[in-house]
């Protein structure tokens, strides 16, 4: 599988980078949590500068577009906390890639030629779907994920077997809409092909750019197979201005959940502001991969060894 | 009681909900790569015997449920209360009506049941995978049939109705898989 991947980016002229797993700065993504260590330098070990384990490779990877990279790709190890179930492992396998130039469009058919490509031998997919995200919950649950308000979708939630979602989500909308994206509408995706969802609501937290003339949604596609999510991309956002508000935000909700606040990624920041190239990413898990290309029913089955082994 | 939470869930774990022992079987982390958390839970409810399904967010915890499974014999039905013993210990239990539920068909005196005690009270009682029985009544039958097709209806001395080929008759014992409730052979 490493292999098939390498061959297809080095046949489309895409550099393969590493960039450093430790960083100064943290993931201000509320709902991801960075394993924290700390440096010490020479002689000092009472004297500790707080070090993360990167959640994914995005922000590096950036400060290379911004210096004048070009279309990069990377295979590494990328780490999240609080992360262990049969489709989640702390320490995990990402492929990411960036393509100057491409929109999310162009990135969807790279995907796929990749995943279809890989799949070829061993269960041929067929042709993908594509959903935005916002017709595909009106179509599947009868609401407007942006215009609901919280009693139509307790009624919702109710009809779908969920009394208690009222009660866990509360008036906060981000998690209404992954509860009920998780329960009712992820499970029937990218049945024996692909499903590309794209047009996010901008409240979700990502680093996508704004959609032209919809100021409600961001450019960022989710990929399912078989319900389960494969990979995140975006067109990547540009505007540092933008980038650090976000990063406010992320900041203020953790905050307000009591959860610990990382040191942003100053350097990221100015990367943007020397300009960031219009260019389009997307993060795909290979261990899910892995697992779907052999049948696994869990990521156990295809890590050697799994974080309580580990 | 101790508390856990989500994350130390697995299969077979008692724990209370809404003020109910439950059992534990299944547990799946749901989350999205930019989303919340959640725990998809399958529990049976231990005093029903019903099965339900629950999301909680990832975290939330719970006492666990003081629940043991203990072998007993069962002694005798009061017309109230069926009453067990343990063998090492002879300490008696009485179990109403709604824990004892549908083993009752299939409880016979001096059987080893497994009775399972919340707080040492009697919740539920499963019965031997296989008992021997009595039959009290069923129409006579053809002699010399032996083929398997067929059948007809024998109750037996606990009062529960079983299917059993025709050559079987009244006042023989019979051996019966309680968990479906099927015949499985004559017993000499």
């Amino acid at each position: 599988m490493l292999a098939a991947i390498r061959r297809f980016f080095d046949e489309r002229g895409v550099l393969e980078v590493e960039t450093p797993i430790l960083s100064h700065a943290g993931v201000t993504d509320p709902n991801l949590i960075s394993f924290r260590t700390g440096l010490h330098r020479p002689g000092r070990a009472n004297d500790t500068a707080p070090l993360y384990l990167q959640t994914s490779p995005e922000f590096a990877m950036k400060r290379l577009l911004a210096a004048g990279s070009g279309s990069i790709y990377q295979i590494c190890k990328a780490f999240r906390d609080e992360e262990q179930g049969r489709r989640h492992n702390p320490e995990f396998t990402l492929l990411e890639w960036y393509r100057v130039g491409f929109g999310l469009d162009d990135l969807i058919a790279e995907t796929d030629a990749l995943a279809r490509g890989l799949f070829a031998e061993r269960r041929p997919l067929g042709p993908p779907e594509i959903f935005g995200y916002r017709e595909l919950f009106k179509e599947r649950l009868g609401v407007d994920p942006l215009d609901v308000d919280f009693e139509s979708l307790d009624r919702c939630a109710r009809s779908l077997g969920l009394p208690e979602a009222a009660e866990l989500c509360g008036h906060d909308r981000p998690t209404w809409l992954d509860l009920l994206f998780a329960h009712s509408i992820q499970p029937q995706l990218g049945l024996d092909k692909l499903s590309f969802v794209v047009d996010f609501p901008a409240i979700l937290p990502s680093l996508a750019r704004n959609k032209p003339g919809s100021p409600e949604l961001v450019e960022r596609v989710e990929i399912y197979l078989e319900g389960i999510e494969l990979a995140n991309g975006f067109h990547e956002l540009q505007d540092a201005v933008e980038q650090d508000w976000r990063f406010e935000r992320d900041l203020q909700e953790r905050r307000e959940r009591g959860m610990f606040l990382p040191t942003k990624d100053s350097r990221l920041i100015a990367a943007l502001e020397t300009g960031l190239p219009d260019c389009s990413g997307i993060a795909l898990g290979l261990d899910r991969l892995l697992m779907m290309l052999t049948g696994a029913q869990s990521l156990a089955d295809v890590l050697p060894f799994p974080i309580d082994r580990a | 009681m101790a508390i856990v939470s989500t994350a130390e869930f697995k299969n077979g774990l008692k724990i209370m909900m809404d003020n109910d022992p439950c059992t534990i079987l299944s547990n799946e982390f749901v989350k999205p790569g930019k989303g919340q958390a959640f725990n998809r839970v399958k529990l049976r409810n231990l005093k029903t015997g019903r099965v339900l399904e629950k999301t909680f967010k990832s975290g939330e915890t719970f006492e666990t449920a003081d629940v043991v499974d203990v072998e007993m014999q069962y002694l005798y039905n009061d017309g109230e209360q069926w009453h067990f013993m343990q063998p090492q210990s002879f300490e008696q239990y009485g179990a109403e009506p709604a824990s004892v539920a549908d083993a009752k068909q299939w409880l016979k005196e001096q059987d080893i049941c497994i009775v399972t005690l919340w707080n040492g009270n009697p919740i539920a009682v499963t019965p031997p995978n296989f008992v021997e029985l009595t039959i009290t009544e069923t129409d006579p039958g053809v002699r010399g049939d032996t083929s398997g097709g067929g059948g007809k209806p024998a109750t037996l001395e606990t009062g529960a109705v079983v299917r059993v080929p025709l050559f079987i008759q009244t006042g023989e014992v019979i051996k019966v898989d309680t968990r479906t409730g099927e015949y499985v052979s004559r017993v000499k």
